[in-house]
């Protein structure tokens, strides 16, 4: 579905050329795969997102999307309309006064017929929840519903693949459970291919698979498990994990054998039951 | 006394079919020195409060004070009172505006007459506070890195320095280690013990490890009030409005329910492990029955 192969890349400021941002990627993400992206501010993640759909292209290597290089101008429409992208500021997205409007936007500039339009436009609505809202104005919704219009406008494209830089930042508890509840409902009922660029490891941990960037770099590309288990090499990278896979792991360091390959509260508490248990059971 | 609000209320678009209660009927002191933690999730009022409290906002009834003098005095008055309180936005950074750094940190120091000499002992103060190294003071704001930006924005507010210092989301958007370098530049800014602090956030983990006191907003009401022991012991009910409880703190719930005897009032991962540790000691022991 998506492909980069030895993609490397790097910012020109005009006065002084900056450091690589990409240097000889590669990665392969398959259809219908939720993939999380994870790595500190600078790492090259965004460059790598806006490599997906042509926003920019590789000044070495390939970018390929369902087997068509991002170089071939005449195909970048028909790339653009397989992958939609959100972007973190949901009101940098927003460009009509009504939200139906605002997610007709992107199949009008497509030329699609009307009919097609009004249908596409409810099926995104009711998708991501926001069908009753379809009359409201976007700049009085909430941070979170805000983001789901805009998920609305990409899916309304009808993409293969949809890729999301840091949707959530913005957002408050609630906000960022609704988002997630959306991708995890597009990956389910439409086999949407995701690419998930985020700082939440919680975010992470819901994905199929966790790729953690460094330096331009794939430093892990694994499952999360497999990944967050790794605290050490995480905590290197300027990167959390999960609070209770850091606590798990930290007491296993001071010697008590707590199982520490887990991801969240009850898989936790069981570890530590057992442990607990197994203890009762020595002495 | 830093702050005093009583019954404070407000109401937005007062009249309209939109008409929306922001506060209502808020009572907070806040002492000076404090360092004080405001939780709620979006729409909770917890923004249009700290608008209320450099009289960005005036109350629709009741009172703001600051440090005596009511919000809704004008001219000099209210002039002396944005300078005694120091509001930092949310995405400060995008507030930033002129050639240098230093210039854009100088800017408020500027606007308010002072000499030459005073604007630039409290430029490098304040960069110093917020840990900018004195070579980038002479680049252009555009140029450095987002959390980078963002202190440059703090710094020109604390330039002003106010006695109380109000930052909105200061970690909004940043990484994990972004996130770190902010909060512990804050809590040094703090211990430096100049100024009474206000840091409003939805994240309770970020907030939890640093503050004296947190007050809770919900629905334009104060939700809680108290030490952060206090307003975590009530962590149902604060899940229940919307807020994340630290996810370590979920874990010992948890554990309480399932029957382990251990401190329920944790929200560190670090008190965790200590508190488990001795836990374990006590049961390795045979001091606590099967």
């Amino acid at each position: 579905m998506l492909k980069a192969e030895n993609l490397l890349y790097s910012y020109d400021n005009g006065v002084k050329k900056v450091d690589t941002v990409l240097d000889n990627l590669n990665l392969n993400i398959k259809k219908g795969e939720f993939v999380a992206v994870l790595g500190h501010n600078g790492c090259g993640k965004s460059t790598l997102a806006k490599h997906f759909n042509g926003l920019l292209l590789p000044l070495g290597g390939d970018v390929y999307v369902q087997g068509i290089n991002t170089k071939d101008e005449e195909m970048l429409w028909t790339i653009r309309r397989q992958v939609g992208m959100v972007f973190q500021n949901p009101d940098n997205q927003i460009v009509a006064n009504v939200v139906e409007e605002d997610v007709a936007f992107a199949p009008e500039n497509l030329g699609i017929p009307s009919a097609e339009i009004r249908k596409r436009v409810d099926d995104a609505l009711k998708t991501v929840d926001m069908y009753r809202y379809r009359k409201h104005a976007p700049h009085l919704l909430s941070g979170g519903q805000k983001q789901r219009v805009a998920i609305a406008g990409a899916i309304a494209m009808r993409p293969e693949c949809i890729v999301m830089d840091e949707p959530t930042a913005m957002l408050d508890p609630m906000g960022r459970a609704e988002v997630m509840e959306t991708i995890l409902k597009l990956k389910a009922q439409e086999n949407m291919t995701v690419v998930l660029i985020t700082h939440y490891m919680d975010e992470a941990a819901m994905a199929d698979r966790v790729v953690v960037m460094d330096d331009g770099h794939i430093v892990v590309d694994d499952t999360p498990r497999n990944v967050f288990s790794q605290v050490e090499l995480l905590k290197s990278l300027g990167l959390d994990v999960p609070q209770v896979t850091e606590l798990a792991y930290s007491l296993n360091k001071e010697g008590f054998d707590v199982n520490y390959d887990v991801l969240t509260v009850t898989e936790c508490a069981d570890a530590i039951m057992d442990y607990v248990r197994s203890i009762k059971s020595g002495n | 006394m830093a702050i005093k609000i009583e019954n404070l209320d407000y109401v937005y678009m007062q009249g309209s079919p939109f008409e929306k209660k922001a506060l209502d009927n808020i009572n907070i002191e806040i002492k000076d020195g404090e360092f004080v933690g405001l939780i709620g999730h979006t729409g909770s009022g917890k923004s249009t409060l700290v608008q209320h409290l450099n009289g960005l906002l005036k109350p629709h009834s009741g009172h703001v004070f600051i440090n005596e003098h009511e919000t809704t005095e004008k001219g000099e008055k209210l002039k002396k009172l944005r300078c005694d309180v120091g509001l930092v936005f949310q995405y400060p950074e995008h507030q930033l505006f002129e050639e240098t750094v230093y210039k854009d940190i100088a800017y408020g120091p500027t606007n308010l007459g002072l000499p030459k000499e005073e604007i630039d002992i409290r430029v490098r103060d304040a960069a110093r506070c917020v840990g900018l190294p004195p070579e980038v003071l002479d680049k252009s704001p555009f140029d450095l890195s987002g959390g980078q930006k963002r202190r440059v924005a703090i710094a020109g507010v604390i330039a002003m320095k106010p006695s109380v210092l109000v930052l909105d989301e200061p970690t909004a958007g940043l990484d994990p280690a972004g996130r770190e370098e902010i909060l512990s530049q804050i809590k040094s800014i703090y211990d430096e013990g100049n100024m009474t602090v206000i840091l409003v956030s939805h994240s309770m983990e970020d907030v939890a490890r640093l503050v004296n006191r947190l007050i809770v907003m919900n629905e334009g009401k104060v939700f809680a009030d108290g030490t952060v022991d206090e307003v975590f012991s009530r962590g149902r009910e604060l899940r229940n409005i919307g807020l994340n409880v630290p996810q370590v703190n979920v874990l010992i719930d948890e554990l309480v329910a399932r029957g382990l005897n251990i401190n329920p009032n944790i929200y560190t991962v670090e008190n965790a492990k200590n508190e488990l540790i001795e836990y374990f000691k006590r049961i390795k022991e045979g001091g606590e029955n099967a």
